[in-house]
């Protein structure tokens, strides 16, 4: 039996991420009135697990960090078609940076105890740091290959992936337990379906808070977090029209250097 | 305290159906627009997400989810394509009198083909002479050969006429109502499959909104079918389709109105937000903001009448549900005719370019009052309750 974690993320819905904004005076994020939805990369990683499912003798457990509301991203991946949730749920892992939350789920994981490979999307679309995974396999002391967009050997101890360069590819050969974070390219996500929900009524979401995972206060949350954000902004971004005049050939000419210039082409 | 929120499972239903009607049912709409015919991938694409299996119960293949799991599911792809909300509400509203009224036979035989999409169903009701007034009907039956040896089998022989049947030329599981030859003032229902001698879909209409969601005449010429298919009592016939249309038609056409509604008041938002006038978003116009106003307060309100019928029919108060769909009918779908005028409106000149999705919207609004009963039917119905 192969033992499949998937780490997921709630984030708020990037189809809104419009109405995110910055409080001027704590630099920190508003999310008011943003519903939080599954990571669009953790869809990704999902898939990669059940797709493995459908193939081999596996089980996919789904680990999740976040508030209550959090729940609710965990039962969409049992729909999806998950085995178990867990749930990494108290005040005390609140603010955790990457570090801190690479941290909490490695004991996350240690807890769950059976794992042979651990799935991750390669980024959050709210933090993008694309840290959480790597930093997941540095706790637990495992192999990581990031952005996998394809899986080309499995079923045995060494697993051959396919991970993505900026113009091109890597074939690397992993050893298992490890870590892979995969890439928006590595599959077309599932949708749910009706009777995945209805069959997620009889699935278990456990959660566990600070005093589960026997851990010290210092090391998870805002206070196990080094990094500090020292200001945050946003950025402006409006709209120009400008008429380009002159010959056909001008024209062509002009305009190929303006979007040069403002670094398109 | 009453507790006006979706459950966690209810919230992903709709997930689940949103999902569904953007990615399978959204790339079907410029062929059935074009065409005006069913687009066979959408269909296919119902039965793979299990959409006709709502309301089955789970023993016979379904998922027993009942009314406002479909109320959740019909808003969700009608906010997408009101032709397949609608093409979906009548598949339902042909699979209730089977639920209801059929034999375990009948119930064994039908229903898991019915919740896979492998068979297609629809309810034939009414004809020239009689649709609201659903005694004027002249599609009749008779005995067939009980008394005459010569036939192999027994049971009946139908001959008329259906008209304005949604699903007509896709259904093969119809649910027939036809009176009595020999005692006009008796009903019974049969449940005729396609392929059977004697029986074939007629005309096609060509309707002005809703298109690629089909709708046609069924024709009956000595259609000869056997006893097993009567469905409920014989004579009883009048509530088999009475009751199926009060819970399931009626319902069904609020879920149509309300994702009309949705998709109105969305396109409304957003060309309202783009749009720019005397250096600013119409957005931020009064006049605007009155038409975007009355939109949400309608859409809100039709809401709670909706979800409220589907609740109380959930809780098996079939008889309390119907009357509380009428309203409901009348309200969301005179809503959502309103909806799609202020969403013309607002859009302006381009309100006319079929390039903008209000156009369909508008067209689709003028189908929604008519079928399952007219608003002024539904009036009718309505006092009925309260002068009882």
């Amino acid at each position: 039996m192969l033992n499949i974690v998937v780490c997921v993320k709630a984030v708020p819905d990037p189809k809104e991420a419009d109405k995110i904004k910055i409080d001027p005076v704590t630099r920190t994020l508003t999310r008011c009135d943003v519903p939080l939805v599954l990571n669009p990369l953790d869809k990704n990683a999902m898939e990669a697990a059940l797709q493995l499912k459908e193939l081999l003798d596996a089980r996919v457990l789904v680990l999740s960090m976040g508030p209550p509301e959090a729940g609710k991203i965990v039962k969409e991946c049992l729909a999806m078609g998950a085995d178990q949730g867990v749930l990494l749920c108290d005040r005390a892992f609140a603010g955790a940076d990457a570090y801190a939350t690479a941290y909490t789920l490695a004991k996350g994981v240690e807890k769950i105890g059976a794992y042979d490979v651990v799935f991750c999307g390669m980024a959050s679309s709210d933090g993008s740091t694309e840290l959480v995974g790597p930093e997941l396999a540095t706790f637990l002391k495992i192999p990581v290959a990031t952005m996998v967009q394809e899986i080309v050997e499995f079923g045995g101890e060494w697993w051959k992936v396919k991970a993505a360069l900026e113009n091109g590819y890597r074939l690397v050969r992993v050893k298992l337990p490890a870590v892979f974070t995969v890439t928006r390219e590595m599959n077309t996500p599932r949708t749910l379906s009706f009777s995945g929900i209805v069959k997620a009524r009889r699935k278990e979401i456990t959660q566990w808070g600070i005093s589960d995972l026997d851990v010290p206060e210092a090391s998870v949350g805002l206070k196990g977090s080094p990094t500090t954000v020292s200001d945050m902004t946003t950025t402006d971004s409006k709209r120009e029209a400008e008429i380009i005049a002159g010959t056909r050939e001008e024209k062509a000419e002009r305009l190929v250097r303006k979007l040069a210039e403002a670094g398109v082409i | 305290m009453i507790d006006f929120t979706f459950t966690e499972e209810q919230e992903l239903f709709r997930q689940a159906a949103r999902e569904f009607a953007e990615t399978r049912v959204a790339p079907g709409i410029p062929e059935m627009e074009e065409t005006g015919r069913v687009n066979n991938a959408v269909v296919k694409a119902l039965g793979e997400a299990e959409m006709m299996a709502i309301t089955i119960p789970e023993e016979y293949g379904g998922l027993g989810l009942g009314y406002v799991a479909r109320l959740i599911a019909l808003e969700e792809v009608g906010r997408v394509s009101v032709a397949t909300a609608m093409m979906l509400q009548v598949l339902a509203l042909g699979i209730e009198p089977i639920v209801s009224f059929g034999s375990e036979e009948q119930k064994k035989k039908y229903l898991p083909g019915l919740a896979t999409g492998e068979r297609l169903a629809t309810v034939a009701v009414t004809e020239p002479t009689g649709g609201s007034d659903v005694k004027g009907g002249r599609t009749a039956y008779k005995k067939d050969g009980d008394a005459a040896s010569s036939h192999v089998r027994s049971g009946y022989i139908i001959n008329g006429r259906k008209c304005f049947i949604t699903n007509s030329h896709i259904a093969d599981t119809i649910t027939v109502l036809a009176k009595d030859e020999e005692n006009p003032d008796a009903f019974s229902t049969f449940i005729v499959e396609g392929g059977t001698e004697g029986f074939k879909p007629g005309h096609r209409e060509n309707k002005v909104g809703m298109r690629g969601c089909n709708t046609g005449e069924l024709i009956f010429e000595n259609c000869r079918v056997p006893k097993e298919n009567l469905l409920g009592k014989e004579g009883k016939g009048l509530g088999v389709a009475l009751s199926a249309i009060g819970g399931v038609g009626r319902g069904g056409m609020v879920g149509c109105a309300l994702g009309l509604h949705t998709a109105c008041l969305e396109a409304a938002v957003k060309f309202a937000q783009e749009r720019i006038l005397y250096g600013r978003p119409i957005s931020k116009l009064q006049t605007i903001q009155n038409k975007l106003a009355e939109m949400k307060i309608d859409l809100e309100a039709g809401r709670l009448l909706a979800y409220r019928a589907a609740s109380t029919q959930d809780q098996g108060q079939g008889r309390q549900a119907s009357n509380e769909f009428a309203m409901a009918k009348h309200f969301t779908t005179e809503a959502a005719q309103k909806a799609a005028k202020m969403a013309v409106d607002i859009h302006g000149g381009y309100g006319c370019m079929e390039e903008y999705a209000v156009t369909r919207y508008w067209r689709d609004a003028a189908v929604l009052g008519p079928s399952a009963g007219t608003s002024d039917i539904m009036k009718v119905i309505i006092a009925r309750g309260v002068l009882s």
